[in-house]
C-alpha cells in the first residue's frame, strides 16, 4: 500500500494508483488452474502499470469512473450459483433453445445452458473445458487475447483474471441455422461483484455465424462486469451478432468487443444497451483484407442517472470496404449519453465507403450528450460522410398524432418507440425483437 | 349537398387568433351543415391554412376571440386529441414522417384511440387488418404499404392519399383537407377526389382548402368562400371559383376594398 496523504486529491491519488493493482491481488491464483500463465503474466504486468482512468484521459474525457473508486470489487467464489433453470426461463430465447451457452459471474454454468448435438467441427462450449483437450489447446492459444487493442488496462484486466470464457468457432463453409444466445448473468452477492466475463467467436472462411451476446443482471447490489469478446471473421465469413446490455441499476459495466476481419468478410453488429449504473462499450473493429464490409449500429437508452457510453472505432486497411453505422441514443431525466466514433482511412484504403450518424433524442432539460463523431481519412478515392445531431421531441409530429386522436402523452411514446425500432429492426432474431418492442413501449 | 333542413355541424363566429403576437384570423364567420362541402380560397398568407390549424387545435397558435361550435361543443376548450375523437379531422398539407412506426401500427393506435374515446373496446390486429383492407381500396392503395413506416420516403402523393386513408378509416363529422391538391399529378389528383367523393355522405360535412381551381373540377362544392387578410370577403357557388381561376383574385379584392370603403 503506498503512503496516504491526509488531504483529499492526494488519497484519491493514490487510491487511483493503487484501485487497479489492488484487484489484481485477488484475481488468478498461481499457477492458473486454465494453464494460462504466460498470458495472466504479461496482462497482469501491463495493469500494474496503469492509473485508474480520471476524465484527463482522452479515451474517458466524457465518463467519470471515480464513483467505482469507493468500492472494493472481489471475484465471486460461488462455483454453483444458486440459480435454477426456472429463474432463466423468461430470458432463453426460443430460437435458441438448443444452441445457449450461460455464464453466471463469467463461468461456465452447464446446467443453465442447452448446447444440443453440433455437427463435426463445430466447437462451442466452455474455454475451461476445451483447454483440457490438447489438440484444441494451441489452436485456441492462437486467438485468445491476441485481438488488437488487447493491452487497453481494462481488457488487460480481464485477460489477468477470467475464470472461464465461452467459444464459438464454426468451421469453414458451415453454417448454423439457427442463433447462438450467449447469456452472461450477473449475479452480485453480498459484497460488491467484480465478474470477468469473456467470449471468443471463431469464423472460419466462408462460415455464417449469428450470435445473441446478452449481458443480464440479476439482483440489485454493487456489481462490476469487465467484458471482453473477440471476434475473428476469416475470408468471406458473415457474422451477425445482437449485443444486448441489460444489467442490474448498480452495476458499471465496461466492455470490449474486437472484431477482426479478413476479406470478403460481412460482420453486422448491433448493439442495444438499457442497463447498468455506468456503461462503457469499446467496439472496434479492424479490416484486414479487401472488399469488407461493416455494420456497427447501436441503441442505448439512459434514463434516471445512468450513463451511456460508446466508443467505437472502424479501422480500413485496404481498398473497396464499407461501414455503416447508426447510433441512436434516448437520454432522459439527468442521464448522460457519450458517443465517440472514429473511423480511419489510410492511403492504401482507396474506394471506401463509411457512413457514421449518431443520432441522439433528449427528452429532458437535465439530460446530457456528450458527442464526437471522427473521421480521419488520408485516401483520396473515398465516399465518406459522419453526423451527429441532437433534437427534443418535435412539437409537429406530436401535433399530427394528436390530430388522429392520440393524446399527448400516448404520442411521446409513439414517437420515442418509432425511433428506437428504426434500430431494433436491424436485429435478425424475432423473439429478440419482440422483447426489445415490448421493452421500448415502457420507455 | 344542400338540404337547408339538416344539422349544423361546424359553427365559426368572429374568430380571432394570432401566431407570435401577429393577429392572422381576424374574424372568421362559417357555418357549416351536415351534407355540405365547403371550399376556401384564397392567396398564400390569407390565412386558410391558420384557420385549419386553429380548429385542429395546433399549439402554436393562440385563439384571441370569437367561438368555434362543433356538433354543440365548444372546440376550442378541448385538447387537439379530443377534438379528433369528437369527429374533427384535419388532413395536412405537409404529412408528418414517424421513421420506426408501422403505418399499420399508427392507424391501429388512432383508431382505437377513438374507440377509446366512444367507450368501445379496442380492436384487435386481425379484425383491424380486414377492415384495413376494406378501406385501402378507397384510395386504391396496396397492402404493403401498411408494412412502411408512416409516410417515411413516401412520393407526394402517396402521402396525401395516406391522409385520406386515414380519413376513410376515422370516418370523421367533419373533415377539412389542407392544400390536398397541391403536389399531385393528375392521376393522383383523380385518386384522391374519387377517395373524398366517396367519403363524403349526408351525415358529414367538409372544409377543403385549396389554392386552385383544379381539385374543384373533381369534388364540387356547394359553397366556396374567398379568404384575405384573415377574413372571408365573399361567399357564393361553384362558379366563383371559376371566376377566380379565369380572372384571378384582383377583382374580389377590388370588390371587398369597395364594400369596406
Amino acid at each position: 500500500m503506498s503512503m496516504q496523504v491526509s488531504n483529499g486529491s492526494g488519497t484519491q491519488l493514490s487510491r487511483r494508483d493503487a484501485y487497479l493493482r489492488s484487484h489484481l491481488t485477488n484475481l488468478t491464483p498461481s499457477p492458473d488452474p486454465l494453464g494460462l500463465d504466460d498470458l495472466r503474466h504479461t496482462a497482469q504486468a501491463l495493469v500494474k502499470e496503469q492509473t485508474f482512468p480520471s476524465t484527463k484521459d482522452e479515451e474517458w474525457r466524457f465518463t467519470d469512473l471515480s464513483a467505482m473508486l469507493d468500492l472494493d470489487f472481489h471475484l465471486s467464489l460461488d462455483q454453483q450459483p444458486a440459480l435454477s433453470p426456472l429463474d432463466v426461463a423468461d430470458v432463453v430465447l426460443p430460437e435458441a433453445a438448443q444452441s445457449r451457452i450461460t455464464l453466471v459471474n463469467g463461468r461456465y454454468v452447464a446446467g443453465l445452458s442447452a448446447l444440443g448435438d453440433l455437427p463435426k467441427g463445430f466447437i462451442i462450449g466452455s474455454l475451461a473445458n476445451l483447454l483440457q483437450d490438447p489438440q484444441l489447446r494451441p489452436r485456441l492459444s492462437q486467438y485468445l487475447a491476441q485481438s488488437q487493442g488487447s493491452n487497453e488496462t481494462f481488457a488487460a484486466l480481464n485477460t489477468a483474471g477470467f475464470q472461464d470464457a465461452a467459444v464459438i468457432w464454426i468451421p469453414k463453409d458451415e453454417r448454423i441455422e439457427f442463433p447462438i444466445h450467449l447469456l452472461n448473468l450477473a449475479l452480485p452477492g453480498s459484497a460488491p461483484t467484480l465478474a470477468l466475463p469473456r467470449c471468443l467467436v471463431i469464423a472460419e472462411a466462408h462460415s455464417q455465424l449469428t450470435l445473441v451476446e446478452e449481458f443480464r443482471g440479476i439482483g440489485q447490489g454493487d456489481y462490476f462486469t469487465n467484458a471482453v469478446t473477440e471476434l475473428y471473421l476469416a475470408d468471406g465469413a458473415q457474422v451477425r451478432h445482437t449485443r444486448l446490455q441489460r444489467e442490474g441499476p448498480a452495476t458499471f459495466h465496461i466492455g470490449r468487443t474486437a472484431v477482426a476481419q479478413a476479406q470478403n468478410s460481412e460482420y453486422a453488429g448491433c448493439a442495444i444497451a438499457f442497463g447498468a449504473r455506468l456503461a462503457r462499450h469499446n467496439w472496434h473493429i479492424h479490416q484486414n483484407g479487401p472488399q469488407t464490409q461493416t455494420q456497427v449500429h447501436g441503441l442505448a437508452v439512459a434514463q434516471g442517472t445512468q450513463v451511456a457510453d460508446l466508443h467505437s472505432s472502424v479501422h480500413f486497411t485496404q481498398p473497396h470496404g464499407s461501414a455503416d453505422q447508426l447510433h441512436k441514443c434516448i437520454v432522459d431525466d439527468r442521464a448522460h449519453s457519450v458517443f465517440n466514433g472514429k473511423i480511419f482511412v489510410p492511403r492504401q484504403a482507396q474506394q471506401t465507403n463509411a457512413n457514421q450518424l449518431n443520432r441522439n433524442l433528449l427528452l429532458s432539460d437535465r439530460a446530457k450528450v456528450d458527442t464526437k463523431p471522427q473521421l480521419e481519412i488520408i485516401a483520396d478515392n473515398v465516399k465518406c460522410a459522419h453526423g451527429a445531431t441532437v433534437s427534443q421531441l418535435q412539437p409537429d409530429e406530436i401535433f399530427y398524432l394528436q390530430s388522429r386522436g392520440i393524446d399527448q402523452s400516448q404520442a411521446q411514446r409513439l414517437l420515442i418507440y418509432g425511433f428506437a425500432m428504426e434500430i431494433v429492426e436491424k436485429i435478425p432474431v424475432e423473439s429478440v425483437r419482440q422483447r426489445l418492442s415490448e421493452r421500448l413501449k415502457q420507455v | 349537398m344542400i338540404n337547408p333542413g339538416s344539422e349544423v355541424i361546424l359553427s365559426v363566429e368572429d374568430l380571432r387568433a394570432e401566431v407570435d403576437g401577429i393577429e392572422i384570423l381576424k374574424g372568421i364567420n362559417l357555418e357549416v351543415k351536415a351534407g355540405e362541402i365547403h371550399a376556401i380560397m384564397g392567396l398564400n398568407g390569407s390565412g386558410k391554412s391558420t384557420l385549419s390549424k386553429v380548429l385542429a387545435g395546433h399549439p402554436d397558435y393562440t385563439v384571441t376571440g370569437g367561438k368555434a361550435v362543433f356538433k354543440g361543443q365548444d372546440l376550442l376548450a378541448l385538447e387537439p386529441h379530443e377534438r379528433a375523437t369528437a369527429g374533427v379531422f384535419l388532413a395536412f398539407q405537409y404529412p408528418l414522417e414517424i421513421p420506426g412506426v408501422s403505418n399499420r401500427d399508427f392507424l391501429r393506435v388512432a383508431y382505437n384511440a377513438q374507440r377509446k374515446a366512444k367507450g368501445e373496446d379496442e380492436i384487435d390486429v386481425f379484425d383491424f387488418d380486414d377492415l384495413l383492407e376494406e378501406r385501402l381500396d378507397v384510395v386504391k392503395m396496396d397492402f404493403s404499404f401498411l408494412d412502411r413506416s408512416v409516410n417515411e420516403g413516401f412520393s407526394g402523393g402517396e402521402k396525401k392519399r395516406n391522409e385520406i386513408l386515414q380519413m376513410a378509416l376515422l370516418k370523421p363529422g367533419l373533415a377539412i383537407l389542407d392544400e390536398t391538391d397541391s403536389g399531385l399529378d393528375i392521376d393522383a389528383l383523380k385518386t384522391v377526389a374519387a377517395g373524398v367523393n366517396q367519403l363524403a355522405s349526408p351525415d358529414n360535412c367538409m372544409v377543403l382548402i385549396t389554392h386552385y381551381q383544379r381539385l374543384l373540377g373533381y369534388i364540387v362544392p356547394d359553397f366556396v368562400h374567398v379568404m384575405a387578410d384573415g377574413r372571408i370577403i365573399r361567399t357564393g357557388q361553384k362558379e366563383l371559383a371559376e371566376q377566380l381561376e379565369a380572372k384571378g383574385y384582383d377583382w374580389v379584392l377590388a370588390e371587398a376594398a369597395e364594400v369596406s370603403a
